[in-house]
């Protein structure tokens, strides 16, 4: 990465999203579009291309769309019509694909993002609705090709963002804000494994100070945020040695290959596909008046910059706190939730930065994918606040209530948990360890302070952590000190 | 008469009448199916079978007091470009040689609410490219007048049928002239609705911006039976047009006093045949007799009407007709060595001359570099097409001229020359650009082959140009002229 900053070319990089709206029923017929069904039960003969269908355009999946463009700040078309891609694969049972090019649902959009402590606007230069093709599988050992159109027709839309972003790291904040943005409007799932989610990137790079962008190149096959990330940094040193060497960069589409690290050109500029777009004849223009608009935006929630703002102004959360919370809904939700139940917001805030995170950073998991709620971190809050536990067993009651949902108190009770704060049991306690080490003893007495904690913690494995650590520490120096 | 040469309404008074079951009709239908078709080829599957066992169902309904609607019971032809679910669906192209529908069209439905008899699927011009029935995949169709001669295409099977009277009505389509010009050849009546009347669901797309399905009858009566059978929108498409559907048979009065006729001077011009040009200029004196006014008119733009259309028509088709790619249905090459040598070897194989002319032709129009020079230019022509249109509605009710510049010509003759057979489409193709309705009924005789007369109306006025038909045909007696077969 060094190398790369302190050079003398500066990276411009724009990105191609597609996020699947999750609609009941596919974009143009009414299939449905849930995931994971048996091959090819999902579909119709308008889905499956044959002889003589025609489409019919889900307004749900328009209103979708429209509602993702405006949170992205894009200005609506009052008129928006459907344009036909031509091309030949056999995903793609019609050999074109229903897109928009000459007039998408929205253009000129914006979204911002933070850059060491400072916001950078990127510009969204289209939105544009259109439809996903099949999936394409290999068997017998790549001699036959299996093809499952479930897929095929569910609604798509495709975000193109302006060459704005200037480096991989920028590239990642953007698509952490896009994937935020684009949950908090719930118009997808956007979930990266499931393919809800995908993107293509353009990279080029320019001398610093030159207005003119580079040749660019286009990279495909980046499946995790961990890939673009990795894609964009081979891909920017890669050109900047071709330029060093005083070549040029071929404008060509590269595949990212994540296990070997690098790109593996696809197909050069003179292979690419003419795509002869024209206007869908089986589509009628569609008119988008104001009415319709506003009452569309008016589903669109708080988005999260403006709830990190809120959360620093009402909760005083730091700002670090605050982004890293609203950069996810369902991280922000379960932080809300909890505050209905604790006031302590901060605490809140640890403990999901903390644990949670930790936990599903370990597990490779969703935010979703774990059965904590808010009232059970906030009832867990005040249990630590009345004493009634400490957080050293906040900690066992946590993950237990990330793995059975369990309410906090219920798990207390079950697994008697409840913090030893009765002073003469405790001291009972006490005084047998301290009797039973006499060596630390001496060893506290001739100033090895450390010796505290080996007793704290002898005493705490005698109650399995159950031993209030305040009171303990004041009982045993109050021993010692004796 | 035989029964073979009535008219729907003819019929249906027999059929109500209880002095005739629908198992005799279709019996009659069939029989006379074995007896001609072997010299025609209008039909390219018959379900004799199927066509029985509907007759006995509903003979049965009939005797249970059912009430017989205009088209109950009758035997129709189908073009074969319709899905009707069950039977075969090829277009006439050998790539679709063995594919069955597996869903009904819409008009087909509508037809079968109406309680009708499908007794075959009709020949056609492959996807209904070309205007002679010579482009069949499988075998050209012959003129009933004279089977030396093409019925015209690409609806030519449908009109054959209904001119040799194999069935009493069929259903065409119609995207550059394709059931107005055969109606002309063969002597009947063929109606092109306005775009978006009559649902495009389930019709194999050629051009899906100016294909509509159309019957084709004896009379215009029977036209106006079969349009209210079928017009009507449905959700299904898209481009269907959400009107209140009039009763087409109320329109039928007769009387065309005052009505403002105009007639282009583009259609009666160069290249249009002597005989063609009297029996419109005695056409315009008969509707004259009637109290119609009529009065010369000017098109200007009808000279670019086949360059636009045959730009428009097969950039569309490249890409309807890119579906057929051997990976789902039909022909799949069985030497294929990868994947695009299967799209290529199975296009190859499944699809005649015509077919990928027009889809060369229309690839080319829409690679980057040439579109705007090709398809955005003839789309701009179009929007003059339309508004010649406009212009001469604003102070006329129909405009009249000829169907076709010429009757019939003779097997192979225009085969070579895919050029000339383009112009025989010219004075069909505007109104299909403008996308208004226009009707071919038979105006006169050359040398034993029919001339049609073309009525063409305002979007939606399906109404004025029946009745102006109507009257016409009433006050005339080439519509009663049938072919010795």
């Amino acid at each position: 990465m060094e190398i790369i900053e302190q050079s003398r070319y500066e990276t411009v990089v724009g990105l191609e999203v597609h996020v699947e709206l999750h609609t009941r029923s596919k974009v143009f017929c009414g299939c449905s579009t849930s995931f994971g069904a048996p091959p090819n039960t999902h579909t119709c003969p308008v889905c499956l291309g044959y002889p003589g269908v025609l489409p019919v355009l889900n307004k749900r999946a328009v209103e979708y769309a429209m509602k993702a463009a405006m949170a992205l700040n894009c200005e609506i078309s009052e008129t928006t019509s459907f344009d036909r891609k031509n091309y030949f694969y056999p995903d793609s049972p019609k050999a074109y694909q229903i897109s928009q090019l000459y007039r998408p649902i929205g253009r000129n959009g914006w979204l911002e993002i933070e850059v060491e402590g400072e916001t950078r606007r990127i510009g969204i230069k289209q939105l544009h609705l259109e439809e996903d093709a099949g999936k394409l599988s290999h068997a017998d050992g790549g001699l036959a090709s299996l093809v499952d159109f479930n897929r095929v027709g569910t609604p798509l839309i495709e975000i193109v963002s302006e060459p704005d972003l200037r480096s991989p790291e920028e590239t990642l904040l953007y698509l952490e804000k896009l994937r935020a943005i684009m949950q908090y409007c719930e118009v997808s799932d956007v979930k990266m494994e499931e393919g809800s989610l995908r993107w293509d990137a353009n990279i080029s790079l320019r001398p610093r100070g030159q207005q003119e962008y580079g040749i660019r190149t286009e990279l495909k096959n980046m499946n995790s945020f961990k890939a673009v990330h990795k894609a964009l940094e081979y891909e920017q040193i890669r050109q900047a040695e071709v330029l060093d060497a005083g070549g040029r960069v071929v404008q060509e589409t590269l595949r990212f290959d994540e296990n070997q690290g690098r790109t593996f050109s696809m197909r050069s500029k003179e292979e690419a596909h003419d795509y002869r777009y024209f206007p869908d004849p089986d589509l009628v223009v569609l008119n988008i008046g104001a009415e319709w608009r506003e009452a569309v935006r008016a589903t669109i929630p708080e988005l999260p910059d403006a709830r990190r703002e809120r959360y620093t102004r009402e909760f005083g959360l730091p700002a670090y706190d605050a982004g890293v919370i609203t950069a996810s809904k369902k991280l922000a939700d379960l932080f809300e939730d909890s505050l209905g139940f604790t006031s302590d917001a901060k605490a809140v805030a640890n403990w999901i930065m903390g644990d949670l995170l930790g936990y599903l950073n370990q597990n490779g998991l969703e935010p979703g994918e774990v059965k904590l709620t808010g009232a059970g971190l906030g009832e867990m809050i005040g249990l630590i606040e009345k004493g009634t536990i400490s957080t050293k067993i906040a900690k066992t009651v946590f993950k237990e209530m990330l793995l059975s949902g369990k309410a906090p108190q219920a798990i207390v009770e079950e697994q008697g948990l409840v913090q030893i704060s009765d002073e003469g049991a405790l001291l009972a306690v006490v005084d047998r360890i301290v009797a039973a080490n006499p060596q630390s003893v001496a060893d506290y007495k001739a100033g090895k302070e450390k010796a505290v904690g080996f007793l704290v913690g002898q005493v705490m494995k005698e109650t399995k952590g159950k031993a209030n650590p305040g009171l303990l520490n004041k009982l045993i120096l109050d021993r010692l000190n004796a | 008469m035989t029964l073979y040469q009535q008219s729907i309404g003819e019929i249906h008074k027999k059929l109500a009448d209880r002095q005739l079951s629908v198992e005799e009709l279709v019996a009659e239908s069939l029989t006379r199916i074995e007896q001609v078709d072997g010299r025609l080829g209008a039909f390219l599957s018959v379900d004799g079978e199927g066509a029985r066992r509907k007759a006995r169902e509903l003979d049965g309904k009939l005797q249970q007091g059912g009430q017989a609607g205009l088209l109950f019971g009758l035997p129709a032809g189908v073009k074969d470009n319709m899905n009707t679910e069950g039977l075969k669906a090829t277009c006439a192209s050998k790539f679709l040689a063995n594919h069955t529908s597996i869903y009904d069209a819409t008009a087909i439905h509508k037809l079968q609410q109406q309680n009708y008899v499908l007794v075959g699927k009709t020949n056609m011009d492959e996807f209904a490219m070309g205007g002679s029935n010579e482009n069949s995949g499988f075998h050209a169709v012959r003129n009933p007048w004279n089977t030396e001669y093409v019925p015209g295409g690409s609806s030519g099977g449908s009109a054959a049928a209904v001119a040799a009277g194999e069935v009493y009505f069929a259903l065409g389509s119609d995207t550059g002239g394709s059931i107005r010009q055969p109606a002309s050849y063969c002597g009947i009546v063929g109606l092109k609705p306005t775009y978006g009347l009559v649902s495009r669901f389930g019709l194999v797309a050629f051009a899906s911006s100016l294909d509509q399905i159309g019957p084709l009858t004896k009379n215009v009566e029977d036209s106006a039976h079969v349009l209210q059978a079928i017009a009507g929108h449905d959700p299904s498409d898209s481009t269907s047009l959400d009107v209140a559907i009039p009763d087409y048979r109320q329109a039928l009065t007769g009387d065309i006093k005052g009505l403002r006729v105009a007639v282009p001077k583009e259609y009666l011009g160069e290249g249009v045949a002597p005989a063609v040009r009297a029996a419109v200029r005695n056409a315009l004196a008969e509707l004259e007799k009637l109290g119609a006014v009529w009065e010369e008119v000017s098109l200007p733009h009808t000279e670019y009407a086949v360059a636009a259309y045959y730009l428009l028509a097969s950039s569309e088709a490249s890409s309807n007709l890119a579906r057929f790619d051997g990976v789902r249905y039909g022909v799949r090459s069985e030497n294929a060595d990868n994947l695009i040598d299967l799209y290529r070897k199975s296009r190859s194989e499944g699809f005649g001359p015509e077919v990928k002319r027009r889809i060369m032709l229309g690839t080319y129009a829409l690679s980057s570099g040439y579109y705007d020079a090709y398809y955005l230019k003839a789309q701009k022509v179009r929007t003059l097409i339309k508004r010649d249109f406009d212009q001469v509605f604003e102070r006329f009710d129909i405009i009249v001229g000829p169907t076709a510049p010429t009757p019939a010509f003779k097997l192979g003759e225009q085969a070579a020359d895919p050029l000339t057979m383009y112009l025989n489409d010219i004075l069909t193709i505007p109104v299909s650009l403008a996308g208004i309705p226009a009707i071919s009924v038979p105006c006169g005789m050359d040398n034993g082959l029919p001339i049609g007369l073309q009525i063409i109306g305002k979007a939606l006025d399906e109404p004025t140009v029946l009745r102006a038909a109507h009257a016409f045909e009433q006050h005339t007696e080439y519509h009663k002229a049938r072919p010795a077969l």
